[in-house]
């Protein structure tokens, strides 16, 4: 069914009991052209690309749980694309063009909102740092912009830009087309989609086991409900992805770290943007629901979890009160913690591997989420025609060995 | 919090410590005669298991010292801790002693 003006007062009319379900809910088949393990945001839309983009239908999306329980559903949906590199401007950018019109595209309201990234300057360093990204974003076409601490209160009346707080505020880089999103949204809009086009969402499957065929090319996977035999694999896995990929003797050069988040009580509209500081860990946005949605660093060893530790959210709570004192009395609904799957050089891996047939689609670390659209459509294009698009082509796992990293951790100056 | 025992200093809390990384891997003898996937391999590739992990740990805030220890990446239980140059534990008679 389309959603419409339309569908919505006919559904009306009937009291809204006879809407259909998104998506089906298939037992997997025997065998697939593709399947992709892990239905999350980067794995649906990857599924959705091939089949829309590409005319590979008979396409398979495996989740261990249920679609966008991952770090889908427990990131804190920011959405920017004023990275450093050239190669991550490309493909960040890729993505934030793909927002833009994607509620359009799915026929899902995903709550796109650019209501403005800004990212807070501490230091000198801070301040020579942004500046250098406002440049190289500029001449990449991508907009970012130099803000002084008048400016960043105008911007954002409830910021504290006291001189005499421990990590004042000397500026700040702000992105305007960047924003938020819902994130189940996401999830949902893409799963219906890619259903739509003859997917099969197939949830509580978890991978047990990757079978190959004696030339070393992956053949099947084995799961929790049987044999599922493909000519290709994508993997998209985020934390899990070490776990899967030693399913095919793969080792990857990743860690998996607990990344937290939390929300507040839900108060009226007080927040009009999106405001990160790198330097001290504190990321935070209000929803349209009204919770403020904060975030923070990493927890500080590897860890499979899904908690982490309660002294990292107490250090985020700290930076938010006093970059926002207005905030000190709010009560905090609830925390949790999401794996975050974190290469050496805070790039993602996206494309072949060394075993034929199988792909990664991986390494997105902390910041995946606002590059959900435009990694499944370049990673729907890498399975399609098995080589990388030229926008991923530099994500390569090679580029370890090749000594060609694209090094945003040192660009991003964060304290990882 | 996390309880660590340092085997220098006994049972401390969490925040004293900084997390190492994989333990056991080795500088290679030869650096010179290494392929490039081999380097690779050597500074970027990691185990990072769901179970039991062999981690270096650092008790930053007390002796200072690096030592070893075995953690259960799921539950984040510590099961033993012991110094660099200790032998590496056996996993499985570890994983069979657990205590839960």
């Amino acid at each position: 069914m389309k959603y419409s003006l339309f569908s919505l007062l006919r559904q009306a009319a009937s009291g809204h009991e006879h809407w259909p379900a998104q998506w089906r809910d298939p037992a997997p088949k025997a065998a697939y052209d593709v399947v992709i393990v892990g239905a999350g945001g980067h794995g649906l839309a990857t599924a959705y690309y091939l089949a829309k983009e590409h005319g590979i239908t008979n396409v398979a999306v495996l989740e261990k749980g249920w679609l966008g329980g991952g770090n889908t559903g427990r990131n804190t949906t920011i959405i920017r694309s004023n990275y450093l590199w050239d190669e991550s401007a490309a493909i960040y950018d890729h993505a934030l063009k793909l927002w833009e019109g994607l509620s359009q595209e799915l026929n899902y309201n995903v709550m796109f909102s650019p209501r403005g990234v800004l990212m807070l300057a501490h230091t000198i360093h801070d301040i020579q740092v942004f500046k250098r990204h406002v440049h190289a974003n500029r001449l990449n076409g991508v907009d970012n912009e130099w803000l002084t601490p008048e400016q960043c209160k105008a911007f954002c009346p409830p910021l504290n830009t006291a001189r005499d707080i421990r990590y004042p505020v000397l500026g700040g880089a702000l992105q305007r087309r960047g924003g938020v999103a819902r994130h189940d949204a996401v999830a949902w809009g893409y799963a219906r989609g890619a259903d739509r086009l003859g997917v099969d969402i197939i949830q509580n499957c978890e991978v047990t086991a990757i079978r190959r065929d004696a030339s070393g090319a992956v053949a099947a996977v084995e799961t929790t409900r049987g044999e599922i035999r493909a000519r290709k694999i994508g993997v998209v896995a985020a934390g899990h992805t070490s776990v899967i990929m030693a399913m095919a003797g793969l080792r990857m050069p990743l860690e998996s770290f607990p990344l937290q988040a939390l929300v507040s009580e839900p108060v009226k509209p007080v927040f009009p943007c999106v405001v990160m500081s790198n330097t001290i860990h504190a990321y935070i946005s209000q929803s349209d629901k009204g919770e403020l949605v904060i975030g923070g660093g990493t927890d500080v060893y590897t860890s499979y979890s899904q908690r982490g530790a309660l002294h990292a959210t107490a250090h985020t709570i700290e930076a938010i009160c006093e970059l926002f004192p207005m905030f000190r009395r709010m009560r905090m609904l609830r925390n949790w913690g999401g794996i975050v799957d974190v290469t050496p050089d805070r790039s993602p891996i996206i494309g072949k591997t060394p075993v034929a047939g199988l792909y990664v689609n991986c390494g997105w670390g902390t910041g995946g989420f606002k590059a959900t659209p435009g990694s499944g459509h370049v990673f729907a294009d890498t399975i399609a025609n098995d080589r990388p698009h030229p926008i991923n082509a530099p994500f390569s796992l090679e580029r370890f060995r090749d000594g060609v990293l694209i090094d945003e951790a040192a660009a991003a100056a964060v304290a990882h | 919090m996390l309880l660590i025992r340092c085997p220098f200093c006994g049972e401390r809390s969490e925040i004293e410590f900084r997390h190492g990384g994989e333990a056991h891997i080795p500088r290679p003898l030869k650096p010179a005669s290494l392929s490039d996937a081999e380097w690779a391999d050597y500074l970027y590739n990691r185990a990072n298991p769901k179970g039991l992990h062999i981690e270096r740990w650092r008790h930053v805030h007390g002796c200072g010292r690096f030592f070893n220890a075995v953690r259960d990446t799921v539950s984040d239980f510590f099961l033993t801790t012991y110094k660099l140059d200790d032998p590496r534990p056996d996993l499985g008679q570890l994983a069979n002693g657990q205590r839960r």
